[in-house]
């Protein structure tokens, strides 16, 4: 799994994690503020100029906003009856001004820079006990797992589609969720074996005494 | 469901967070009184994590879910992720499954499922997923939806109903597994 990174690079992919991030807070705050709908129209326009100037497969992605339309157009005709057509056009122009602007980041960025430039924002929070080695071992593990339920549910379904001919249901979440407590618990005990977070847990060990 | 600590609760939590994401990928479950209702099966996994983890380590799995959604993969239900997720109105509901895993788990976690009867645990577990997973999520989903696409509270409160039967028939669900895992584990085929 590769998620929504963009592969092969484009020049937008060398700038810093950081500065990305940077940017895109100070532009979002900026749409935010600006009301007029030509300026945020204009804008839009711009920002899906520049996913044109990026590559034709860069631009396919603007079909991201798909899953949207339905919200999107429920803003629209909300704020048409609120506040007339100006105030639709600049809401929805925003809302999508802001998606795109976040996807160029996502789309640019691979996840351990930007895993690296959250570790930066989150250094104060470290005395506090977040320990950032293990959270990004979840993340990890977190993306590993999803594939391995998949397959997981994917069985399970079989084995009720073979049994009763007809198709998985609710049913079936019962068992596969027992299933996968029982491998997670496999892999719970594989990391004591090999000693992951031990000194953390011989700390919780002392403190249980 | 048994207490666990160490490595299996890490690893349980990065299961969760797992499980919702796989909720959210799965061709349309079929339940058959929802016929036609909109479900994502996603909050199911919410409650779960507060059913089923607790109010922290399910509020803590819910966070991680989130975090590998904001980083960039595609776990929402329609194959949604990266940071322009937070800027869709419907980011509050997001937001609200923090919380509402949370208050789940503080009224219907393990600590709470502490009674033999079936009837006791399930209506504790459903009264849990309905404050939490239904009530505290609509608390952050419906003034964010109503903030950022100018609707007054009643019109995001009014769109937001559509999704009331799904979450109600998802708390039912949620609260029937509860009462199963209770008996397999005093059964001692524990999961």
């Amino acid at each position: 799994m590769t998620g929504l990174y963009h592969y092969p690079p484009t020049w937008l992919h060398k700038l810093p994690a950081g500065f990305k991030l940077f940017m895109l807070a100070i532009l979002s705050a900026l749409a935010l503020h600006i009301e007029s709908a030509i300026y945020l129209t204009a804008t839009l326009a711009f920002a899906c100029l520049f996913f044109l100037v990026l590559g034709a497969k860069v631009f396919r992605r603007l079909l991201l906003l798909k899953p949207l339309w339905p919200i999107i157009a429920a803003v629209f005709f909300a704020q048409w009856y609120i506040g007339g057509l100006p105030a639709g056009i600049a809401s929805v122009a925003r809302l999508a001004l802001m998606i795109l602007l976040a996807d160029l980041v996502t789309m640019s960025t691979p996840m351990q820079a930007l895993m690296d430039a959250i570790s930066w924002l989150l250094k104060p929070l470290r005395h506090t006990g977040l320990d950032f080695m293990r959270l990004s071992f979840c993340i990890a593990l977190v993306i590993r797992l999803v594939p391995l339920l998949l397959e997981t549910w994917q069985k399970h379904a079989e084995a009720w589609r073979a049994r009763t001919g007809r198709r998985a249901n609710w049913r079936i979440i019962a068992p596969f969720i027992s299933n996968v407590l029982r491998i997670a618990d496999h892999m719970g005990d594989s990391l004591d074996a090999r000693g992951y977070g031990m000194q953390s847990s011989a700390a919780s060990l002392e403190r249980q005494r | 469901m048994n207490i666990v600590s160490g490595n299996r609760l890490l690893v349980r939590i990065c299961l969760f967070a797992a499980l919702i994401a796989t909720f959210g990928l799965l061709p349309r479950l079929d339940i058959p009184i929802a016929a036609g209702v909109p479900v994502t099966a996603q909050t199911l996994g919410v409650m779960l994590c507060g059913l089923l983890l607790g109010a922290r380590s399910g509020a803590l799995a819910v966070l991680l879910f989130l975090l590998v959604v904001l980083l960039g993969m595609p776990l929402l239900a329609g194959g949604r992720g990266g940071l322009g997720v937070l800027a869709s109105p419907t980011a509050g509901f997001l937001i609200g499954w923090i919380p509402g895993a949370y208050v789940t788990g503080l009224i219907g976690g393990p600590t709470a499922q502490t009674s033999a009867d079936r009837t006791i645990l399930f209506m504790r577990a459903m009264t849990g997923a309905l404050a939490g997973g239904v009530l505290t999520v609509y608390a952050f989903g419906i003034p964010w939806l109503a903030w950022t696409s100018g609707m007054s509270l009643k019109a995001a409160m009014l769109a937001a109903m559509t999704f009331v039967p799904g979450d109600l028939i998802k708390v039912f669900l949620a609260a029937t597994l509860v009462v199963y895992f209770n008996q397999s584990r005093t059964k001692g085929s524990s999961a």
